[in-house]
């Protein structure tokens, strides 16, 4: 394996200095700190005023009442749980590819946060579900392939932790997130290739969406305040991961010493 | 090359006498736990007997996947083969197939008698033949995934079904959908070709990323 380990080095080598600018921990750091109060700001509005339009100013639905206020919950909820696996592939692909240090780093700390969205959809769609249509569950295909995600993500956690080394940890889980991908084409497109019990898409065009602006307006700021709210969350948890890094590359200088 | 080591597989697998076809006996016995458990009544049986013989199957699959790698990674044979000239894609591809050949081959040939059991209609029949065909060797390239990226685990059986039982799920629900159809009467074809395209797509990623995994347990 000689031949392949220095080949690795040197890619290695070429992505820390050439390609890719955040892939240095500390300018990463610099930025991430920058950038969190605005996030955490841009959160809190968002999902304020997202939940005071949706709420108090948006007129009750002609059919199911002000029941369906819980599309401003559960529509972000499942766009973000499909965006972060999206996230986590891409980053899974330059870790993969460049062995670029921090996009696993970014991929091992949203995938918690994607279960959450996931579990979070599920949830409020179960809820949503018992005075619609009578039921708290249904085998339909985008519930099906919702929880088949929420086992994805769940899968890929657990591979993550199984490994001693963090970096082959980091390898193998990238691997299962990109087999995994084709999950992602299913559950978006479940509602329009099967003819099933949950409603299509609502915001599928842009001109003219089957919802009104009284309600497009909510649900826009709600998603909006979502993704705030993962970048929020994942500054963080990326800033554990560096720092669990150094600590444990310092522990093993600290044993060979 | 390539022959020669599934031949290898092959003759490892007869060596090992009955524990090889633990597969088959598998699922023979889950199959017949279901009339014992739901009740012997032939109109509820013929109702079910689709999705009892694939979910059976795909167990079935599962329960062999965690020896695929894991004997060659111990002894070493692994490395050997990873050293030697058939690139590391072709010999996931070896055994891949031979793991097939040991399970979901006998698994597809059992299954009709298992179907007869479950009062399934001769129009089910073949159609169930056919989706296991095309539904049993996606299933062993899916789960040498999971096999190639837990082989250096210790407790890696476990992880294997959390891994690739997700994945599993499109099959079964094309494969169940193909019998159902057949059995309703309402056209196979539909199903049937998203399963033989999805096995041309697995014939050529599955091998990618079980190599990529094979790959990164030997750095």
């Amino acid at each position: 394996m000689a031949t392949r380990a220095t080949g690795a080095t040197r890619r290695a080598k070429a992505g820390w200095t050439s390609i890719h600018f955040f892939a240095n921990p500390a300018r990463f750091l610099r930025a991430a700190r920058a950038v969190y109060p605005w996030a955490a700001a841009a959160t809190a509005a968002l999902i304020a005023a997202g939940l005071v339009l949706g709420l108090y100013v948006a007129p009750p639905d002609y059919q199911q009442g002000d029941a369906y206020r819980i599309i401003f919950v559960h529509v972000p909820a499942a766009w973000m749980s499909l965006f972060v696996y999206v996230v986590i592939a891409l980053c899974s692909a330059a870790g993969l590819v460049w062995r670029h240090p921090l996009a696993d780093l970014v991929a091992r700390s949203s995938a918690p946060i994607g279960a959450a969205f996931t579990l979070i959809t599920l949830l409020s769609g179960s809820l949503w579900g018992q005075p619609m249509w009578g039921t708290w569950w249904v085998w339909d295909a985008r519930l099906t392939s919702m929880l088949v995600l929420l086992f994805l993500y769940l899968g890929y956690i657990a591979l993550h932790a199984a490994f001693d080394d963090p970096a082959k940890g980091a390898r193998a889980a990238a691997i299962l997130a990109l087999v995994g991908v084709v999950n992602v084409p299913i559950v978006k497109f479940s509602v329009d290739w099967w003819n099933t019990l949950h409603q299509p898409a609502t915001i599928s065009k842009i001109d003219s969406p089957s919802i009104d602006s009284s309600m497009v307006a909510p649900l826009l700021l709600m998603a909006a305040g979502f993704m705030a709210y993962y970048l929020t969350v994942l500054i963080p948890r990326v800033r554990a991961e560096i720092a669990r890094r150094r600590i444990r590359n310092l522990r093993l200088a600290q044993v060979s010493r | 090359m390539f022959f020669r080591l599934v031949g290898r597989e092959l003759t490892l697998a007869v060596r090992g006498g009955i524990g090889s076809l633990m597969a088959v006996v598998f699922f023979v016995l889950a199959v017949t736990l279901f009339p014992l458990g739901v009740g012997p009544e032939l109109g509820l049986l013929s109702r079910i007997a689709p999705g009892v013989v694939w979910v059976a199957a795909l167990l079935a699959a599962l329960l062999s996947l965690d020896r695929l790698f894991v004997a060659d990674h111990e002894d070493g044979s692994l490395e050997l083969l990873m050293l030697g000239a058939l690139p590391l894609e072709f010999v996931v591809l070896a055994k891949t197939a031979a793991h097939w050949l040991t399970t979901g081959l006998p698994l597809a040939a059992a299954a009709p008698v298992l179907a007869i059991l479950l009062n399934m209609s001769v129009d089910g029949l073949v159609v169930l033949v056919v989706s296991l065909l095309l539904g049993t060797p996606l299933l062993s390239l899916i789960g040498a995934v999971g096999a190639a990226l837990t082989v250096s685990l210790r407790r890696g059986g476990a992880l294997i079904a959390l891994l690739v039982l997700p994945l599993y799920v499109p099959v079964l629900i094309f494969g169940v959908g193909a019998v159902e159809g057949a059995v309703l009467d309402v056209g196979v074809r539909a199903n049937l070709s998203i399963l033989a395209g999805g096995l041309v797509g697995a014939l050529v990623l599955g091998p990618l990323a079980a190599a990529a995994a094979l790959r990164m347990t030997a750095e």
